[in-house]
């Protein structure tokens, strides 16, 4: 199971899940970036040059 | 066929991208993270026979797809398409020199001189950083107090890329503008992108419907593209009383909201250039 850093919600991350990628916390919202198999961490925060 | 994507964070797009790269027979894609990756300028350690640059960082973008092509590896885009298309200056240069519409733009060292390129542009105007995305301190200048109010703050508190003065005439968009994809040749479709806000950026909560892609605007959208070097690219278009007119170029387009609105399979689309430039 993965864990929330932000509010501590356990949640099982869907098959095919890329490491790297954005996902939601259906607990509180906040935006989580996939880091392994059972693991997240906090998404990184928008920087001056993001975008298209 | 070995493709290399390079990527930030992984977001809808790469996602799509990489299920669609994964289920072409042959093809084998590696993703490749630019927060951890090291080149080494001496020694090409890659075997790609192309690279599609999906990062969302502009500065690192341009960077890795540089030292891909000089490693002989082609890219998608190129390094000429990402410099053109990260500077809003360098865009409206190569719209001009092709002969393309696009609104009048002035461009400024000093916040004197930018308040007289304002002054002389007219109010509303609008000012934008030369690099930036998704909407992201855009202003819309009303008259001269305004002008001056923005220019000081911008002198005090912004950085070095903020001492580039990129003021460009306010476009009356009655509530809408297009933004156009066109991979290679061809400009496979458009959206419509609806916003009360006189900016209409999806990433700022514009509404997206389906634009159809008449003949005016796959012209204009094929010349803007080849403008910048071509490749893969999504257009801002503006509708004006004289006709079509290019504001801007993207060239790591955002299309999550824009495949089911117009039924394109964008990144088929995109994976199917990609594959044809790693032939080459």
């Amino acid at each position: 199971m993965a864990e929330c850093p932000v509010c501590g919600a356990e949640f099982k991350l869907v098959d095919g899940a890329e490491k790297g990628e954005i996902i939601t916390c259906n607990d509180c919202g906040s935006e989580l970036e996939v880091t392994g198999k059972d693991s997240v961490q906090e998404a990184p925060q928008e920087e001056e040059d993001w975008g298209e | 066929m070995r493709v290399g994507l390079i990527h930030s964070i992984i977001r809808k797009e790469e996602k799509l991208l990489l299920d669609e790269f994964r289920s072409r027979p042959g093809v084998e894609v590696a993703t490749i993270d630019d927060r951890e990756i090291v080149f080494n300028l001496h020694k090409n350690n890659y075997s790609f026979d192309v690279v599609i640059e999906r990062c969302v960082n502009h500065s690192r973008a341009v960077h890795a797809i540089k030292v891909f092509e000089d490693f002989g590896i082609p890219t998608v885009n190129t390094y000429q398409v990402a410099k053109i298309c990260g500077s809003k200056f360098l865009t409206t240069q190569a719209i001009i020199k092709a002969g393309i519409r696009t609104p009048r733009c002035y461009l400024a060292f000093t916040p004197e001189s930018a308040l007289a390129a304002m002054d002389e542009l007219g109010y509303p105007c609008v000012i934008k950083p030369n690099t930036g995305s998704w909407g992201r301190l855009l202003s819309k200048i009303n008259d001269r107090d305004a002008a001056e109010a923005i220019l000081e703050h911008k002198e005090v508190l912004g950085s070095y890329h903020h001492s580039i003065f990129y003021i460009q005439e306010y476009m009356e968009k009655r509530g809408k503008d297009i933004r156009s994809f066109v991979v290679g040749a061809n400009c496979i479709c458009a959206i419509y992108r609806h916003s009360e806000h006189w900016i209409t950026n999806t990433a700022r909560g514009g509404r997206a419907s389906n634009c159809p892609v008449t003949g005016e605007l796959h012209d204009i959208s094929v010349r803007a593209a080849q403008a910048v070097g071509g490749g893969v690219v999504a257009i801002d278009v503006f509708e004006t009383p004289e006709g079509l007119s290019i504001n801007e170029v993207n060239y790591t387009m955002e299309f999550r909201n824009s495949i089911d609105t117009t039924g394109v399979n964008i990144p088929a689309k995109v994976v199917d250039y990609v594959l044809k430039v790693g032939k080459r």
